[in-house]
């Protein structure tokens, strides 16, 4: 996916939605920016399918060698699937952020949370001024 | 030039049929172990010890030994952790045999010298801590931490109030909202302001009736002391929450200002920081902590109290969170303290913590010039600096600085910590060091910091091991060692 068609979170989530069958589905990963700043990542726990997600509240987890830090969610619904071979497989994750690296789907419940997210110039603008 | 120093396993140092000792020969009749046990215990065959010589041995454990870097062979900076000389004074008395040969499980009548120091120490952290009641029983701060916490559910428990989170700044150590989540609470994260200090209208706005406490170092993690603090207890009890202060810090402020004076409610102490206890190798550690007089029946148990002549253990608590530890601690580390704070007496503790800041700004003001600090020109007892514009315009990171000093003799500071910094390199000289030692780091620093990338991507140089694979070592960590 080209990063520049992708809603942001301030906690540095992208978000891709789309229709489907008449509900809203978010696919949800880290961006490019994140993954750099957290360097080498050892560890993703992802939410398991079903659970009830709120924007802005924790999703999961995310390890680094330098730390481990809170995966939030950027939208508030219900995770229909977790890309869970990432476990494994922590270079998809820095390869293709925008692609193979997602992390979670979540059939969008409440939409509120989605007016929150930035289009991907204001996300740079943040980067930088974080940087 | 690399130390070619072994680092082969005493398994693989292994030849067979090489001794280390001789035994005499048995003198008792021997028969074989088929017949002592049954055939299902028996093992297929023998265990494959490994079979060296007397001098194979002792190099391999003296070499290792001298692979360590200590505060006894280098200067060692590393921020947050205090690592201050320990005085040998600490091991030689906490040696003497009338404090190291006791058993907890001796009648407290013959334990009156051992009691009467834990209980003065007791009495000593109440003056230090500004607050009512200590008890010495936790096994380091983190524990500390989760005892506190324990007792401030039971707190409110006991008043019949439903409150459910703990609230800790961004740049808090991680222990902190660990401890709340252990402690059965939810831990929301409080932003700085642009000062790396908490950022009031994020507190105010996060803190409500199902606030317990308010989880705060003081001085922070950036080496600031935070001036906002008795506004911030002023709200965080307004809302009918305590105010519990990491004690990781206490370096900077012995004698000089106090926790209980200050707003907190409930604190922890590192002996092993702040009173020159041994570090590392896993503890054994203290973490005792202190608190208010409302808080006091909730204190794990027993404290050591004072009946008129004599010291006794207080079991009969019914309001305690209950043991956190078994016996009264980690008394060896407790001795030590005792031992450091009586030495330096109240004066004594006030200097510690002069001088201890002193030298961080001394080093500060030396390393601000090609190392940029962000949070200012004065610091408590540490300080963080920021080597992101050198990543920026050279690809060096804060990890490479630190691995490269390693080849000059200095242990490296903190790094990538407090994460609210970006590429932090956290430096704490302590009061221990003298100016010649803190110019000398100072200008190796400065050296580092203009060699080429490569060399520095490279460091360290000098030790037996440069980099080992962090990466892998995280994801598929090999836990046992099995011969091929």
């Amino acid at each position: 996916m080209n990063p520049e068609n992708l809603l942001f979170a301030k906690t540095h989530e992208w978000v891709h939605v789309e229709d489907s069958d008449g509900a809203k589905i978010a696919t949800v990963g880290l961006s490019a920016f994140a993954i750099e700043a957290l360097t080498d990542l050892v560890f993703v726990d992802l939410p398991e399918v079903g659970r009830a997600v709120t924007a802005g509240e924790p999703l999961g987890e995310i390890e680094s060698v330098k730390a481990v830090s809170d995966l939030y969610s950027p939208v508030s619904g219900e995770v229909i699937e977790a890309n869970t071979p990432l476990a494994d497989d922590l270079e998809k994750l820095s390869e293709d952020v925008y692609g193979a690296g997602w992390l979670v789907k979540i059939k969008i419940g409440d939409e509120a949370g989605l007016a929150d997210l930035m289009d991907y110039a204001t996300y740079q603008k943040q980067c930088e001024e974080e940087a | 030039m690399r130390n070619t120093q072994s680092t082969q396993l005493l398994f693989e140092l292994s030849s067979p049929g090489r001794r280390a000792a001789r035994l005499p020969a048995c003198d008792v009749p021997e028969r074989p172990v088929e017949e002592l046990l049954p055939a299902e215990l028996l093992a297929d065959q023998p265990p494959p010890l490994p079979e060296l010589s007397e001098p194979d041995v002792v190099r391999h454990y003296t070499n290792l030994s001298t692979m360590n870097m200590s505060v006894d062979t280098n200067f060692y900076p590393l921020g947050s952790c205090t690592m201050k000389y320990n005085p040998k004074r600490n091991e030689r008395i906490a040696a003497m045999a009338g404090l190291a040969d006791l058993h907890p499980y001796q009648p407290e009548e013959s334990l009156q010298g051992m009691l009467q120091l834990l209980f003065e120490l007791q009495e000593m952290l109440v003056e230090i801590s500004g607050l009512d009641v200590v008890s010495l029983q936790p096994a380091a701060g983190a524990q500390g931490e989760l005892a506190a916490l324990m007792m401030a559910a039971a707190y409110y428990r006991q008043r019949g109030e439903q409150r459910t989170k703990v609230l800790t700044p961004d740049s808090s150590h991680g222990t902190n909202p660990a401890s709340a989540a252990m402690a059965g609470f939810d831990a929301v994260t409080v932003n700085s302001n642009g000062n790396g200090c908490v950022d009031m209208d994020d507190l105010r706005s996060k803190l409500d009736e199902q606030t317990a406490v308010f989880m705060i170092t003081n001085p922070s993690t950036l080496g600031l002391f935070d001036q906002q603090v008795a506004e911030i207890a002023s709200v965080v009890h307004g809302a009918g929450g305590l105010i519990y202060l990491d004690g990781a810090n206490m370096n900077a402020i012995l004698g000089i200002t106090r926790p209980g004076d200050f707003g907190a409610d409930m604190m922890h102490f590192n002996p092993h920081k702040t009173f020159s206890g041994p570090h590392g190798g896993g503890g054994p550690g203290a973490g005792p902590i202190a608190v208010r007089q409302q808080l006091a029946a909730y204190l794990p148990s027993p404290i050591v109290v004072q009946d008129g002549d004599t010291y006794r253990l207080d079991d009969d608590r019914p309001l305690s969170i209950g043991r956190v530890r078994s016996f009264f601690g980690n008394v060896g580390v407790l001795v030590r303290a005792y031992i450091y704070i009586r030495t330096h007496g109240p004066d004594g503790l006030r200097r510690v913590s002069e001088n201890a800041v002193l030298n961080a700004n001394y080093l500060l003001a030396r390393v601000k010039h090609f190392l940029p600090i962000p949070h200012g020109d004065r610091c408590m007892h540490e300080f963080v600096a920021s080597a992101a514009q050198l990543k920026t315009d050279r690809g060096v990171t804060a990890m490479d600085i630190g691995k490269r000093l390693l080849d000059f003799g200095y242990h490296t500071p903190t790094v990538y910590f407090p994460l609210t910094v970006a590429e932090a390199i956290m430096i704490e000289p302590t009061e221990t060091e003298s100016k010649e030692t803190l110019d000398a780091f100072a200008e190796t620093l400065l050296r580092v910091v203009d060699e080429s990338p490569q060399l520095l991507h490279e460091a360290p140089h000098t030790t037996t091991i440069s980099r080992p694979d962090e990466v892998q070592a995280a994801r598929k960590p090999v836990l046992t060692w099995v011969a091929e």
